[in-house]
């Protein structure tokens, strides 16, 4: 189980093709979905349909497939590391409690022994577990530095949480937008005004009516908070999850190195509709980003707002986005006078994100 | 007691003449029941309380695993056993974040901590250092009646609007702002004033230890004779007098956020929820030893009994359960690794989280030392503990990967914790109270249980809670947040084992009720001490049952 898991991680990191003929099912599906996205799907308006055992849940006896580095890391120490030790510990205390229990029946040992001390086993015993635990605590504290090491980002997008969705905001793109679940079709409490969930939107309670996205291989801040009680934000296959506290801004980031449809839900109780507010990510090629930008109705940082988003967007933006990275400074352009006031909290964030 | 020569002491503890005059006259029903002074009606009182809270909660987790046997809502919108079926799929939702949130609270604060520290504790302690009763006997009924109250306010606060609908819907954690601005109507504050009095009850209960713990020992029995039992009540007393005030404090605020305008836990008055988890889990996290420890502290008893051996490393197991008290004080935030800490404190908790696995080993590997070399029979009490060794080790190595805040913040929130804690508590906890009840059970009740029944129960138990507990974990690491009555399709499968094995363990705890029933009524009157020579602590000494009132001659340990 963990093999195939360690395989379908490889396959996706493109790094063993050998390892993508692994008898799971999906596993060459995320080797070539790790190649450049689904091409020549010109039409903005397409909607990526989610691959079947990346992003999604789907039943598997392990850690949902990770697409960013720091979730590979992650995902590795887990299922390499403490998963092992978890295994062996547990079964050597099965092994010795088993051995025990038949060597020393009543049956085959009838007249106890009286020992109650060993000073060297008790030794032995308190600093074999030390040195286990000093053996996890070194690449766990690696790590959470690796974590709290952001790149510069490239793109900031604002996730906050209401009873019961997530608005989003893409300060720099002058981009806003509410993100519902979508209802089945059969379900009574669906307005008619509401679009029903199909398949391509994704698996149900977890699709919703307007994707956050994000462009691939770019490092995309998130600040996350809420305008009511606590929520929290989680992509699984990104794998960091952060609480949206009102009146509090907290900080993620992830770099996600594949294009495709991640799904997450809020993972902390906020009332009655707890379960109803997933989060859908779309991540896509920067051409494909600032076609959708522009669709949205926003700029992309540095691009001349009046310009056909088409042809200019696409171009300057993998150049323009880089140098926009954290600090604000640039593109004092003559973007829109819309996203430059929104910008403001972002350069709070810029400063925040030390802590 | 100067004034007898210490050769007129009887080494036996019980005298003839003690069980047959005054020291076994008993008051009328309701001056016994309802106005005792006696710690063993007390802990009887405990006990009974503590099933009668755990078929409830046990109930109630019954209706969230009938909910979660497959995605979408089936029961909830079946109306609720509590109220009248409503077509506002809101109140359904709500209804479930009531479920959980009174399963959570009854199991700790109503089932497991009376068992464990009421009943067991009640009943032990005095027994065990050779004392007549508790230091403060009618403080003991008072802690027991205010337990009452405090678990009829939080039934009662199902009835009345708490939000969405009835009851409070907050989870056991009463997360500040959604127990505060989120959550209209009395429900919340009916069951803030409930934790109130069950909070005051385990207070004047952990005065009440210490103080008989410390100064109502038998001559010659040190603090480094007693046994381990004993030891684990009273660094638990320790937790309750130190965490308790902490919670008091933190709901006291809830309630004036809630009505009288104060911000302490709201950002747009200058206050911060996330001080409320602080303050919250600084209660929190001892709270969970308190609800282990005594446990450790009776499957040592076990272990050591059906071994026939004593203790190994006695010193190093009393004070592993005083560090892991200590410890467990510093390393709450660790329930808080998502709320957005800076890396350095979450380097440390991390860091402090894991020291705890290193007592907590020494504790299992002594256990498996006591039985090393013993000469081990397996009855009830024994398969109970052994039960608990191994599940609870597979609950503290999931524990030592929570600890990690670099992967805690994929697990957070999700059944993989779901399942680590059940594993602890449902697994370890509640195994340690049937060992502890199935040992105690002929002292108390002067009957002895069945043994075959007592075996078919732990066997049918112990498949039916790896059953649902198991398979939480695959659903935690596929993402299945917690504390959600509906789910998509892909979490399925495991649900549905889940479920199935929700009934297997209450075909376990359906065999555990035929057999107390049969047993107080037609079971084989107990000796002295069944158990044998294992069974070397002071209440195997008395009669079973026990004299009204024992050791009014105080037995002398040597």
């Amino acid at each position: 189980m963990k093999l195939i898991g360690w395989a379908i991680v490889l396959a996706a990191a493109g790094l063993t093709p050998a390892a993508a003929q692994a008898p799971q099912g999906d596993a060459p599906v995320a080797a070539s979905a790790a190649a450049p996205p689904t091409p020549a799907q010109p039409a903005l308006a397409q909607v990526t349909v989610p691959t079947p055992g990346i992003g999604v849940p789907d039943g598997r006896k392990g850690i949902q497939e990770q697409v960013t580095e720091i979730g590979r890391e992650a995902q590795s120490f887990h299922d390499n590391w403490l998963l092992v030790l978890c295994a062996v510990i547990s079964i050597f205390v099965l092994g010795l409690l088993g051995y025990t229990m038949v060597r020393y029946r009543r049956g085959a040992h009838p007249e106890p022994t009286r020992n109650s001390h060993n000073t060297t086993l008790e030794i032995i015993w308190t600093l074999v577990p030390v040195l286990i635990l000093v053996a996890i605590a070194i690449p766990s504290i690696r790590l959470l530095r690796h974590q709290y090491s952001p790149p510069p980002a490239d793109l900031t997008v604002k996730a906050i949480g209401n009873q019961w969705y997530w608005s989003y905001e893409y300060p720099d793109h002058g981009v806003t937008f509410d993100s519902y679940m979508l209802k089945e079709g059969n379900d009574p409490t669906r307005q008619p005004n509401q679009r029903a969930r199909t398949d391509a939107d994704g698996p149900p309670l977890l699709a919703t009516d307007e994707r956050l996205v994000i462009p691939v291989g770019k490092v995309v801040k998130f600040i996350v908070t809420s305008n009511d009680v606590i929520h929290a934000f989680w992509v699984p296959a990104f794998w960091n999850k952060i609480d949206a506290n009102p009146g509090q801004l907290n900080e993620i980031w992830a770099k996600v190195d594949r294009p495709g449809v991640y799904f997450g839900q809020c993972t902390e109780l906020c009332g009655a509709r707890h379960a109803y507010m997933p989060i859908a990510v779309e991540v896509v090629s920067a051409e494909r980003f600032a076609a959708w930008v522009a669709s949205k109705g926003g700029t992309m940082p540095g691009a001349r707002p009046p310009a056909t988003p088409d042809s200019t967007g696409a171009s300057p933006v993998s150049e323009a986005a880089v140098p926009t990275a954290a600090q604000p400074q640039p593109n004092a352009g003559p973007a829109a006078a819309d996203p430059a006031a929104v910008r403001q909290p972002a350069i709070n964030q810029a400063a925040t994100a030390q802590n | 007691m100067s004034t007898i020569p210490a050769d007129a002491l009887p080494l036996k503890a019980h005298e003839p003449h003690d069980a047959h005059h005054d020291a076994d006259h008993k008051p009328g029903f309701f001056t016994r029941w309802f106005m005792s002074t006696n710690h063993k009606d007390i802990g009887t009182l405990y006990l009974i309380f503590a099933i009668v809270a755990g078929i409830i909660g046990g109930a109630i987790s019954g209706i969230m695993r009938a909910e979660l046997a497959e995605p979408g809502i089936q029961i909830l919108s079946q109306g609720w056993p509590l109220g009248p079926g409503t077509a506002n799929f809101d109140e359904w939702t709500h209804h479930w974040n009531v479920l959980i949130t009174a399963h959570g609270l009854i199991m700790v604060f109503f089932m497991v901590m009376p068992a464990m520290i009421g009943g067991f504790g009640n009943w032990c302690v005095p027994l065990m250092i050779g004392a007549p009763d508790m230091a403060f006997p009618r403080m003991n009924n008072i802690s027991f009646w205010l337990l009452v109250p405090a678990f009829l306010l939080l039934l009662g606060s199902n009835f009345v609007p708490g939000g969405s609908g009835n009851g409070a819907g907050t989870g056991w954690t009463v997360y500040a702002p959604l127990s505060t601005s989120g959550s209209s109507g009395p429900a919340v504050d009916m069951a803030i004033f409930a934790l109130h009095l069950a909070g005051a009850s385990s207070i004047l209960g952990a005065i009440n230890f210490i103080t008989t713990i410390f100064n109502m020992r038998a001559p010659g029995m040190t603090l480094h004779k007693m046994p381990l039992f004993v030891w684990s009540i009273l660094v638990t007393a320790f937790l309750l007098l130190l965490a308790l005030p902490v919670l008091a404090g933190a709901i006291t605020m809830l309630l004036t956020d809630r009505n009288f305008q104060t911000t302490f836990f709201d950002a747009s008055g200058g206050g911060n929820p996330v001080l409320y988890q602080h303050l919250f889990w600084f209660f929190g996290h001892p709270e969970v030893y308190i609800m282990i420890l005594p446990g450790f502290g009776m499957v040592s008893q076990v272990v050591a009994t059906f071994s026939r051996k004593p203790v190994f490393g006695y010193l190093g197991m009393a004070y592993a359960m005083v560090a892991i008290g200590v410890v467990g004080f510093v390393v709450w935030a660790h329930h808080m690794f998502t709320v957005g800490m800076d890396v350095n404190t979450k380097m440390y908790f991390t860091a402090a989280t894991m020291i705890i696995a290193v007592p907590t080993g020494v504790k299992i590997f002594s256990w498996i030392a006591t039985m090393w070399g013993g000469s081990i029979t397996f009855e009830t009490p024994m398969l109970w503990a052994i039960g608990f060794i191994f599940l609870f080790t597979v609950g503290g190595v999931t524990g030592v990967v929570l600890a990690n805040a670099g992967v805690d913040n994929y697990m957070h929130d999700t059944y993989y914790v779901v399942a680590h804690f059940h594993y602890v508590l449902s697994l370890g906890a509640v195994f340690a109270i049937f060992a502890g009840f199935y040992y105690w059970f002929p002292k108390m009740t002067g009957k002895m249980y069945n043994e075959l029944l007592g075996k078919l129960h732990f066997f049918i138990m112990f498949i039916g809670v790896n059953m649902i507990f198991f398979p939480q974990h695959f659903l935690g690491l596929d993402a299945m947040p917690r504390r959600i009555p509906d789910y998509t399709p892909a979490f399925a499968y495991w649900n549905q084992i889940s479920t199935i094995g929700y009934m297997v363990t209450i075909a376990g705890m359906a065999v555990f009720f035929v057999n107390l029933f049969w047993s107080m009524a037609a079971g084989k009157k107990a000796p002295d001490n069944p158990w044998g020579e294992g069974a070397t602590t002071l209440e195997w000494t008395l009669p079973s049952p026990p004299p009204f009132h024992q050791f009014s001659t105080l037995p002398k340990i040597d």
